[in-house]
């Protein structure tokens, strides 16, 4: 590494690929090379051509910390690898690694056919679903995404072409499922699809003014609904929430007027937050009255009532980077699964970030069904908390770790497409497949091509 | 790697025994961190220091051999110690005093500061530089000195090295920027240490404890220059501003 200038050029030298790279929390960036690839001969080459920094693929950063960029490296762009094949009579569709579920359901909703899995955005990749292995509303009966996929084709260490799924290819399919992009370029996915006769959700909504009656009310009646969540009131002493539950509607349930187009779909953001934020906005004065506000506008109790996709599951999407309303010091997420015989670490979690005024807009109670078999899938049965918390609050490291030794201690996890700042033991402890993983990934990436800031961090 | 809340996961010191840089990795966030590598010439003094911080609680301490004027081995010592992992922190620290009137009466003696001082220092500097700008993040430290800001006749030698060390560290400053690395240029006043023993003390005088936790302070905001103490910066304003007949006089 010494040698420098021998083509002439500084080691201290810019690129115009170099671009600043950080999560959707918008903490400790990295720079790196950005290649925009296009073809399964450009990863391959790539892939030969790999430095001691390594590559990593990148979609559309929703990884709230440190997945999906990795320092010095090349990371591969995935846009133009868009192909969208539908299969009507299977329901399944073939789509390129880069394309994002927005655009597949641009695609696949006015054919009768929704996603399998989504995440409270639709602003993420098929790539970025298989690789963090996410989950979404419907988790507690039908899995995560990668539980759905058929096959997949990716480019391992070696520059392989392969074609692996659940059952030829097994232990390297589950590795790559949930395996943060690590195992390998994914290229393409095959996956199954839901079924639909409108693009409208039938929803149930119930407003509970206790914690304790909010999860009973889940435990008793999640199973009744394909899809269930609850938003909590993280500013509140009672963790009162938001429950909201539903399915998609038969086309016969829509008003006479829409019957004639049941499955017309547009989805667009209502706004962008300025790139210019005052970065005093999410402060606890203002997250006690969003709060406030967010409850009391959802009804007491409401059923039936017909819903948007977008409204039901991308409230996040309704406004461009609102990521950049939490100001320069950016914030994170933090999501821990945990056994139902944990429960009460919802309640601690909530109690301990409040007592450091660590106040958050966007705070999601969630059921897991069952787990799959890849060993760094997240979801295992029984509760998950995701709550939003700005990095800048003081006393934050010291209640987080805190927070991970009950979480560790009840047999619980973090999901790694959240974090942004747990310990390399914490990860170790907390995902006792980890090394079964880390032989089957070793096999894929004999030479270690396939790094992230998270995997250096995490020493995974 | 540094975390979302800014706790570092390893640290370089270059000057090993430099009681700022010791301060200052007392008085980073230590939660994280898994490896701290002292680099300096063989002493005991650099093993106490490794005693020192381990006791303290921080894991991965660990002693390099290293010569800031040995500067043809300063590329492969750098390489060997990033090649064992990312660093997060590089703390550039090594530095001589000097007597200047020794150092007038031989001049070998002022050789001696601005080897250690200035050429050690650019070398040691680039080889960091080129390191953190591949591995695309990670804060270069210098520790400049107020010396720098205006050369005193008490003290030239010491002053001038510091001088071009400061300019050094500002311009490498910016050939990093946009690399994901960066550097912070920080000048301390008069600070309690083996360096100034015995010498008399000025004014605004702090310890290594108070400069630590303006450096600390000046990473997590991400500062590019940081005085220790911070109010220095206007006294060394008004001091650059004046006359040089005024200046000469002035007792210090």
């Amino acid at each position: 590494m010494t040698t420098s200038s021998v083509n002439g050029r500084s080691p201290l030298h810019s690129d115009d690929r170099e671009r600043l790279l950080s999560g959707w929390g918008r903490t400790s960036p990295t720079v790196a090379r950005v290649v925009a690839v296009g073809s399964i001969d450009d990863v391959q080459a790539l892939i030969a051509g790999a430095g001691p920094r390594g590559v990593l693929a990148r979609g559309l950063g929703r990884s709230y910390g440190d997945a999906a960029q990795s320092g010095g490296a090349d990371v591969l762009d995935l846009a133009s690898m868009s192909g969208i094949s539908l299969d009507p009579e299977g329901g399944v569709v073939t789509a390129g690694a880069g394309v994002s579920l927005d655009a597949l359901m641009r695609v696949i909703v006015p054919a009768g056919f929704f996603v399998p899995v989504t995440p409270g955005t639709r602003m993420v990749t098929v790539g970025g679903a298989i690789a963090a292995d996410v989950h979404g509303k419907n988790h507690h009966v039908e899995g995560t995404f990668g539980a759905h996929v058929q096959s997949l084709t990716l480019v391992d260490g070696t520059g392989e072409r392969r074609v692996i799924g659940p059952n030829d290819g097994g232990e390297e399919f589950w590795a790559t499922v949930g395996g943060m992009g690590l195992t390998g370029i994914i290229t393409e996915a095959s996956f199954d699809l839901i079924p639909i006769t409108s693009s409208l959700i039938s929803v149930d909504t119930d407003r509970v003014l206790h914690l304790d009656d909010l999860m009973s009310h889940m435990i008793a009646r999640d199973d009744e609904y394909r899809y269930s969540v609850a938003w909590i009131d993280s500013a509140h002493p009672s963790g009162r929430g938001v429950l909201t539950r539903g399915d998609h509607a038969p086309a016969d349930w829509l008003p006479p007027k829409r019957r004639a187009s049941p499955l017309a779909y547009s989805a667009k953001a209502l706004g962008t937050v300025p790139p210019v934020f005052p970065s005093g906005l999410v402060n606890p004065l203002t997250m006690r009255a969003f709060n406030e506000m967010w409850f009391r506008k959802a009804p007491k109790s409401r059923q039936g009532e017909l819903q948007s996709i977008g409204a039901f599951f991308h409230p996040l999407d309704v406004a461009q980077d609102w990521n950049r309303g939490y100001g320069p010091r950016g914030f994170l997420q933090y999501q821990f699964a945990v056994p139902d015989q944990a429960a009460h670490l919802v309640a601690v979690t909530l109690e301990r970030l409040r007592a450091i005024g660590a106040l958050s807009p966007v705070t999601v109670l969630k059921r897991f069904g069952a787990a799959n078999p890849a060993p760094l899938s997240f979801p295992q049965p029984g509760w998950t908390l995701a709550i939003d918390v700005p990095a800048g609050v003081d006393g934050l490291a010291g209640v987080l770790d805190g927070l991970d030794e009950l979480v560790l201690a009840a047999g619980g996890r973090l999901y790694l497409a959240k974090d942004s700042r747990m310990s390399p033991a914490m990860m170790a402890a907390s995902y006792p497949r980890l090394g079964e993983w880390q032989r089957v990934r070793d096999r894929m990436d004999p030479r270690g091509i396939f790094v992230s800031d998270l995997s250096r961090r995490l020493s995974l | 790697m540094m975390d979302a809340l800014g706790e570092p996961q390893s640290v370089l010191v270059l000057g090993g025994t430099s009681e700022i840089a010791l301060a200052t990795v007392r008085a980073l966030p230590a939660r994280r961190l898994r490896r701290v590598v002292l680099a300096g010439r063989p002493s005991a003094g650099l093993d106490a220091s490794v005693a020192a911080l381990t006791a303290s609680g921080i894991l991965g301490v660990v002693a390099q051999e290293f010569d800031a004027t040995d500067t043809a081995g300063h590329g492969p010592i750098i390489d060997a110690v990033f090649d064992g992992g990312d660093v997060d922190i590089v703390i550039l620290a090594f530095g001589l005093l000097g007597d200047q009137t020794l150092a007038e009466a031989d001049p070998n003696l002022a050789v001696t500061v601005a080897t250690t001082n200035y050429t050690g220092a650019v070398s040691a500097g680039l080889h960091v530089a080129r390191r953190l700008r591949a591995q695309g993040h990670g804060v270069l430290v210098v520790l400049s000195s107020v010396a720098g800001d205006r050369a005193r006749r008490s003290n030239f030698v010491y002053g001038s090295t510091k001088a071009g060390l400061d300019a050094f560290a500002q311009g490498l400053s910016d050939a990093l920027h946009g690399s994901g690395a960066r550097v912070l240029v920080v000048r301390p006043g008069f600070v309690r240490t083996r360096m100034t023993q015995g010498l008399a003390e000025a004014p605004m005088t702090v310890d290594p404890e108070d400069v630590a936790s303006t450096i600390v302070s000046a990473l997590r905001k991400g500062r590019g220059t940081v005085y220790a103490p911070g109010p220095l910066r206007f006294v060394m304003a008004g001091l650059k501003a004046l006359p040089r007949p005024v200046f000469r006089k002035l007792p210090m």
